[in-house]
């Protein structure tokens, strides 16, 4: 199965762990698509860091677009606001990870 | 690369804090041109404050007018009067009256429809039929679709789904965007896309809708709004200097 890595930016006030996203992300993939299109998406969180609000997950290059709108759709965890970003796309982890370091590094 | 435009922010231009971070998130974003609503008594004062925190950022700022009008008199008045201080005019459709006047007016741009989930409120085939022959295009702002929950949701979602149906089939063009009034509700445009997709839209059709339609509205318009314009087609090259009345 082809996969897409997915580096996620939270915005928000405070800090949140990595269940606590990992739930509003399946959460908003249940609400947008039901438990079918949620058993096609594969997600799976490779890691995340609460102190810098940055994040990779994985899911099933098909289903891309599905989870970057439910991605898109999360506007609060645990009753705060937030607002989660898709900073880059990539088909290997590696890849990804050399992007997104270019990025923070520039910003 | 393709040029990103939100024609549709709302901070508050008394709070310039709030319009300074919410023009920093949009070019974090990736967008190179804002449009901003701005109020019928706007000082020129605010709007320069404004076009100076967008040009700190490198971002381009396009003044906008949201009308809100209650009669088809109203609506003709307020269009003859600020149609040529704003880059954009977007009428605010809250009943078929006002509506159907605004799809056949060439001087409007936008048709936005915030209140579309109820019966009899939305954009229909007639305002789409007289929407193609004018200029306008219809407006989709994002950020009540992200705001909602639940029912509303699933009863925006059907209708955004049928109202972009009908717009693609009569030819009238869409715009995405934002319509946020803080940067909670503002997303990357490819965001938007992949959200387009739960109302029908294609990936390119959103893309285009969040970069070539805007722009093709700001570009007209600005070249209306220029002092060389004379007619559609026409305008002046270059003045003769030094040229005395006889």
């Amino acid at each position: 199965m082809r996969r897409r890595y997915l580096a996620l930016r939270v915005l928000a006030k405070q800090s949140f762990n990595k269940s606590d996203v990992a739930d509003a992300v399946w959460n908003a993939v249940l609400k947008l698509f039901g438990e079918y299109g949620a058993s096609q998406t594969a997600i799976t969180f490779i890691e995340y860091s609460s102190e810098k609000g940055w994040g990779i997950l994985r899911c099933s290059h098909k289903t891309l677009e599905m989870v970057r709108a439910s991605v898109a759709s999360v506007t609060e965890i645990n009753g705060k606001p937030v607002a989660i970003d898709v900073v880059g796309v990539s088909g290997t982890l590696r890849s990804l990870r050399e992007r997104v370091g270019h990025r923070s590094k520039r910003s | 690369m393709k040029s990103f435009v939100d024609l549709h922010m709302q901070p508050s231009v008394d709070d310039s804090e709030q319009a300074r971070k919410m023009v920093c998130r949009s070019s974090a974003l990736g967008y190179r041109l804002v449009g901003i609503s701005f109020p019928l008594n706007v000082t020129r004062d605010k709007v320069r404050q404004l076009q100076s925190i967008c040009t700190n950022v490198g971002i381009d700022l396009v003044t906008r007018l949201d009308l809100t009008s209650k009669t088809p008199g109203q609506l003709l008045h307020q269009l003859r009067h600020f149609r040529r201080k704003f880059e954009v005019i977007s009428v605010v459709c809250t009943s078929k009256v006002i509506a159907r006047h605004a799809a056949k007016d060439r001087r409007v741009d936008l048709l936005s429809f915030p209140n579309a989930i109820f019966r009899g409120q939305s954009f229909d085939r007639a305002e789409a039929e007289l929407a193609s022959k004018s200029l306008s295009s219809l407006e989709v702002d994002m950020a009540p679709l992200l705001s909602s929950k639940d029912f509303s949701r699933i009863r925006l979602l059907s209708t955004l789904r049928k109202e972009v149906a009908i717009a693609k089939k009569f030819g009238v063009s869409v715009a995405i965007s934002s319509g946020a009034t803080n940067v909670q509700f503002m997303k990357g445009p490819y965001d938007y896309a992949a959200l387009a997709s739960l109302f029908d839209m294609t990936a390119p059709l959103a893309l285009r809708a969040l970069s070539e339609v805007p722009l093709a509205i700001v570009k007209r318009n600005r070249e209306k709004l220029s002092p060389d314009f004379v007619a559609p087609g026409i305008r002046l090259v270059r003045r003769k200097t030094g040229c005395t009345a006889v």
